[in-house]
């Protein structure tokens, strides 16, 4: 076994691979980034390098950099993570060629199943079904219309060496194959150093579910079940779990079994993952087509863990120094079911734009994942960051993924809407009401998932998740006893020149237009005539609070500006106001000041590059139409225009850096 | 039963409805509440304990001898704000359009008078079309003697104005002699001649928001504090600031129980401040994790950005706060900044508030704008009333503390009582860069030396214990310690002496 192992990686993987490699008695060594100089990862491993600026190209991305580090350090393998070196054969060769040792697969296998359209050829001489469409190089946008026509819209245009969602991009029609291969090329070259495209046919009402295989380099290859990760958001997963609720005995073993041969065919050891594409229209189960092998970790594979008991990344270092697996298929078990969300810094109340900035609060549900592969109560958080880190703009928005196990689906579900209540998150914009409102979603529940969930469920984007009457009332009992409290204590101060103030317990909230009239009591509250039992816990200060009643536990996340509460709770944010039941009657004179029409502007929805205007001043316009470009998070958004109108002023140039809720021009 | 109880009953009848159900009606249509409501919400409830309800002008020109309305336009008297005694005066539009009258005025100077003796805040509600015509100069001394009664109360009780309507002419001139200015967005303006006469005398065009309102003067004039979006915004706004406030220049400050633990750890100010040197940051975090609870009232939000001001609590005690912004043009020292700290420093000091003050300041603004403006004079406002301000004074320097302005924000130099440097504190005359082309004139075409020779001084000064080695500096300190540090000095300073040498009054540089 390793003495020493250097984690080739950053944030919450890098994090994860140390806590397994110190459980085995294994020490660890960091790289870092100069913007990772202070991050989580470099202070838990017991050594740490430097390794360059912070761009990716220049760091983690640097293969010779990570092999100096190695031999500075001694250390006598590298776990790659996921992501920068962990798919790259020619690292591994150079790994090889250095006499240290690679914790994943051979570089043959990498190779092989590192190129989209060599991958399928093979899987499919393996006898893996796969999905019909192009496999060889397209020479130009024209050759990509022509063979578009040929497989029938729609199509998906993708970057041979995509991955995590970059570099892809659907085409309905011929104009949107004209429109968009050229940029799918450029996204490829820019993320991946690699312009090359292929395209497929598109499988509508597809699911997406994948198998977990590993392997040892002693001939033994298992599967570790499926995990489902149909709930992505343009091609970027959102949920995971495991197992899948589509998936029957039968179809794991047929699956298992063909994503076990292709493994073979390409000599595999170590964990990967065989992404398979899923007709839920097909209720036989047996329309599952091949989409690509990841050679490595899968971000999502705590959820394979937490039902199988098996500590992934132990297995991935076991195997690479050489040992057998102590396991056989018929070990492999379901245990209960997990789910897994992804924490993003992306603001899902403005259309999911990505988010970067300093976390100015950062409270995870529980303590930071130390290495029970079912957390603390079912609830596991790996992360990479910290409160006072930065979600930088240099790598992937990811802050937290939160996993939560269950003996059923329901069960840790619903376990994830608690966990997430108390995820505190204060400075870049997150998804966690958005995530809590999926936990929520009866669809999601009943299991009937597609990869056009999101999209289907929420065309007009989110907006908070439902909530119920009784939720409300709750939420009105909960913001009137806290300005209660907040009152009762400016009541104690000093300087009074009577006994105690009296303090009313009648009292006045507006939620979205709603007005409950809440009556104060011990341990209840009637709300709107309504008796609610419970209490709440909150205290000035506090920015997370736990409030029970009727049965109903809530976690609040809480701020405050003067009369007008934020709480966050059950995917929804409530921002109320609370006054005084004897002074309600006053605000009937307030006059609603109506916001500015921002209808005709086009703002900035995140900070960043403007890298092309579309348009001139003067220009008509028609809805849809492609008015700016703003790179930001290294993508390219197309900023279209919500109405049809005349632009009246274009406010910038190509090449100016924009803030958020910038006015880039406007029409008339 | 005296025959005159019917009478007092008819009378406070009289007195409540004010101008009438008519007037009152078009006062809630134009979104404000009436004098008595705007009472009934800033004060506890039941507590308003009014005066002078019967008070009638004496003005027997143009048949006004006809028209008298008991209270003549205003509500005066005293109540409690979380059981603290305030006097209030609220003008009532529904009454002869709140216009001031002499004996409006000497209700005014009444509570005035009253809350100066025993040592109570002073908040005026102002509602009014201005002076009574109809009075002629009698109005115009009632103005003049509620100035000079503003100046005499100024440093001795906290006077507050809310304007909640017209305020013209003379008018303004009394709120802008109180401490602080709040005002309503789009029912309220100020100014001291309106858009007609303007437009008669410079042609210009201009509306009453344009001019006076509330989004001008607390942006661009700086004349008003904080815009509220309505009449119960400011007036439950008012309630939670005057909880800050002292009542009088001898009470000391207010005391709240806290739970905030005094010595609770951020370790995440750890990494506020960036790498890049010429990175900002945003110092409302430090300000907010410092101060109990995360509770930060802060004044003029909107003007001068580059400087923060307001008001929190450490250990329930209230504390003002002043802090360089780096998130707003670097968080340097110009003409608005130096302003708008200044007055708020001499507030603290009048009142006995600890003063507390975070340090991030590349320099004075330069240029011709500045200098043309007068900006010595404004900058030397700052260092004047740090210089002479003797309350508990605690500096802490988190990054940049350059030149000149160094020495104004609250340094050692200033009587600073306790100052702390953060490690990444760089105390120097400027910046390595424009230090080297200075001292190394003679090399400046040559790149290697000037880098050397920047490096060099960069070792030398960029840091904090240079200053600390020459007793500058107190201590350099954690970041995540800096609350319980702050919290101990303020224990430590409880009870410090320290007087300014015997003189009438300085001579501010105005």
């Amino acid at each position: 076994m390793f003495s020493k192992i250097l984690i080739a990686n950053r944030g919450e993987i890098a994090c994860r691979v140390i806590t397994t490699a110190r459980r085995m008695g294994i020490a660890t060594v960091a790289v870092y980034s100069d913007a990772d100089a202070l991050s989580p990862h470099v202070a838990m491993a017991d050594e740490a390098v430097h390794i360059g600026p912070s761009p990716a190209a220049e760091s983690y991305l640097l293969a010779e950099t990570i092999i100096a580090a190695c031999k500075e350090t001694g250390a006598e393998a590298v776990h790659p993570g996921y992501g920068f070196l962990s798919e790259r054969a020619s690292f591994v060769e150079a790994l090889e060629a250095a006499g240290i040792a690679f914790i994943g697969p051979p570089a043959k296998a990498i190779a092989a199943m590192g190129d989209k359209i060599e991958s399928k050829k093979i899987a499919q001489e393996a006898g893996v079904n796969i999905v019909p469409g192009f496999v060889g190089e397209i020479a130009d946008t024209e050759h990509a219309v022509e063979i578009s026509n040929q497989i029938g819209y729609p199509v998906m245009m993708k970057a041979s060496a995509g991955g995590g969602g970059k570099g892809m991009r659907l085409a309905w029609s011929e104009q949107d194959v004209r429109e968009g291969f050229e940029s799918v090329q450029r996204e490829g070259l820019n993320s991946f150093g690699d312009d090359r495209v292929f395209i497929e046919k598109f499988i509508e009402d597809p699911r997406h579910i994948e198998i977990q295989v590993l392997g040892d380099k002693h001939g033994t290859t298992l599967y570790l079940n499926e995990r489902e990760c149909s709930i992505q958001r343009r091609h970027q997963k959102v949920v995971e779990e495991a197992p899948s609720p589509f998936v029957t005995p039968q179809m794991r073993k047929a699956m298992g079994e063909q994503a076990v041969a292709l493994a073979k065919a390409v000599g595999y050891h170590s964990a990967g993952t065989v992404e398979l594409i899923v007709s839920g229209a097909d209720p036989t189960g047996e329309s599952f087509y091949f989409l690509e092998m990841n050679t490595r970790l899968q971000v999502e594979h705590p959820v394979t863990e937490a039902i199988t008991g098996i500590d992934l990344v132990e297995q991935m270092i076991r195997v690479a120094a050489g040992e057998k697996l102590a396991l056989t298929q018929e070990d492999i078990g379901i245990d209960g079911w997990a789910i897994e969300t992804r924490v993003y810094a992306e603001d899902p109340y403005r259309g999911f734009l990505p988010s970067i900035g300093r976390l100015v609060r950062y409270a995870p549900p529980v303590q930071p994942w130390s290495g029970d592969l079912r957390g603390t109560d079912g609830v596991r958080v790996d992360d990479g960051v910290a409160e006072g880190g930065e979600v930088s703009m240099f790598y992937d928005p990811m802050i937290a993924k939160l996993v939560t196990w269950a003996p059923t689906r329901d069960e840790a579900a619903a376990l994830q809407v608690e966990a997430l209540d108390s995820f505190g998150i204060e400075g870049p914009g997150h998804n966690v009401d958005f995530l809590s409102a999926l936990m929520q979603h009866p669809r999601f529940r009943s299991g009937d998932l597609t990869t056009g969930f999101i999209a289907e469920e929420y065309p007009e984007g989110f907006t908070g998740a439902p909530a119920s009457e009784d939720q409300l009332r709750a939420i009105a009992a909960i913001a009137a006893g806290m300005e209660f409290t907040r009152q009762a204590r400016a009541n104690k101060t000093s300087g009074k020149i009577d006994g105690p103030a009296p303090l009313t317990s009648d009292w006045v909230v507006w939620n979205d237009g709603q007005q409950y009239r809440v009556s104060l009591g011990e341990g209840h509250a009637l709300v709107d005539q309504q008796r609610i039992e419970g209490t709440c816990d909150w205290q000035p200060g506090m920015r997370q609070a736990t409030a029970t009643g009727n049965g109903l536990t809530m976690g609040l996340q809480v701020a405050r500006r003067r009369n007008r509460w934020t709480i966050a709770t059950h995917g929804r944010r409530h921002e109320v106001r609370v006054l005084p039941a004897r002074l309600a009657d006053y605000t009937q004179h307030m006059i609603e000041k109506v916001p500015p029409d921002t209808s005709k502007m086009l703002i900035c929805p995140m900070p960043g590059l403007l890298v092309a205007l579309h348009v001139a001043e003067g220009d008509a316009v028609h809805p849809g139409q492609p008015l700016a470009t703003v790179e930001a998070m290294k993508m390219e958004n197309i900023l279209r225009a919500g109405k049809s109108g005349t632009i009246a002023r274009i406010a910038f140039s190509v090449g100016d850096s924009l803030a958020a809720d910038m006015v880039i021009l406007e029409l008339e | 039963m005296s025959a005159n109880i019917p009478e007092l009953e008819r009378r406070r009848a009289a007195a409540k409805l004010g101008g009438g159900e008519k007037r009152i009606a078009a006062q809630h249509a134009k979104g404000k509440l009436t004098a008595r409501e705007r009472l009934d919400v800033l004060l506890d409830e039941g507590s308003f304990e009014e005066l002078d309800m019967y008070v009638e002008h004496d003005c027997v020109d143009f048949g006004m001898q006809e028209q008298k309305v008991p209270g003549d336009g205003v509500v005066t008297g005293s109540g409690t704000i979380h059981g603290r005694l305030v006097y209030v005066f609220s003008q009532d539009f529904t009454v002869f359009g709140g216009s001031l009258s002499r004996r409006h005025a000497q209700k005014i100077l009444k509570v005035m008078d009253m809350a100066m003796k025993v040592g109570a805040p002073i908040i005026g509600l102002n509602d009014s079309g201005g002076a009574r015509i109809q009075e002629g100069v009698a109005s115009l001394g009632g103005y003049a003697e509620v100035f000079q009664q503003n100046v005499l109360a100024s440093g001795v009780i906290p006077q507050i104005s809310l304007i909640m309507g017209p305020c013209a002419g003379g008018a303004v001139y009394s709120p802008a002699m109180t401490d602080f200015i709040f005002m309503v967005k789009d029912s309220s303006y100020m100014f001291v001649t309106g858009p007609e006469v303007v437009k008669t005398v410079t042609n210009e065009v201009v509306t009453q928001e344009e001019l006076g309102g509330a989004i001008t003067h607390t942006t661009k004039t700086g004349v008003a504090d904080i815009a509220f979006e309505n009449d119960l915004e400011a007036l439950t706004a008012t309630r939670e600031f005057v909880a800050y406030l002292p009542s009088d220049n001898r009470s000391g400050v207010p005391e709240l129980p806290c739970d905030d633990p005094w010595d609770r750890q951020e370790d995440s100010l750890d990494t506020l401040v960036p790498a890049n040197a010429n990175q900002p940051y945003d110092m409302q975090e430090l300000v907010q994790k410092v101060l109990d609870d995360g509770e930060f009232f802060e004044v003029q939000p909107a003007h001068a950005g580059n400087i923060l001001t307001g008001f929190g609590r450490v250990e329930g005690r209230t504390v003002g706060v002043v802090a360089n912004q780096p998130m707003v043009q670097a968080g340097v020292l110009d003409i608005n900044a130096s302003r708008k700290a200044a007055r708020f420093v001499r507030f603290c000091d009048a009142f006995s508030i600890p003063i507390v003050t975070f340090v991030d300041v590349p320099g004075f603004l330069p240029g011709t704008a500045q200098e043309h403006d007068g900006i010595i004079k404004h900058g030397a406002k700052l260092l004047f009333a740090y210089g002479e301000a003797t309350v508990p004074k605690i500096t802490v320097i988190t990054r940049k503390a350059y030149g000149g302005a160094y020495d104004v924000m609250a340094s050692k130099h200033l009587r600073g009582d306790l100052n702390y440097a953060w490690p990444t504190a760089e105390i120097a005359v400027m910046g390595a860069k424009g230090a080297v082309e200075i001292i190394f004139r003679k090399d400046r075409d040559d790149p290697g030396k000037i880098a050397a020779k920047t490096k060099e001084y960069e070792d030398r000064f960029a840091n904090p214990f240079v200053a600390a080695a020459q007793g500058y500096i107190d201590d350099v300190i954690y970041p995540h310690s800096t609350r319980r540090r702050i919290a101990l000095g303020l224990r430590k300073l409880r009870n410090k002496q320290l007087a300014n040498p015997w003189k009438k009054h300085d001579n501010l540089p105005l």
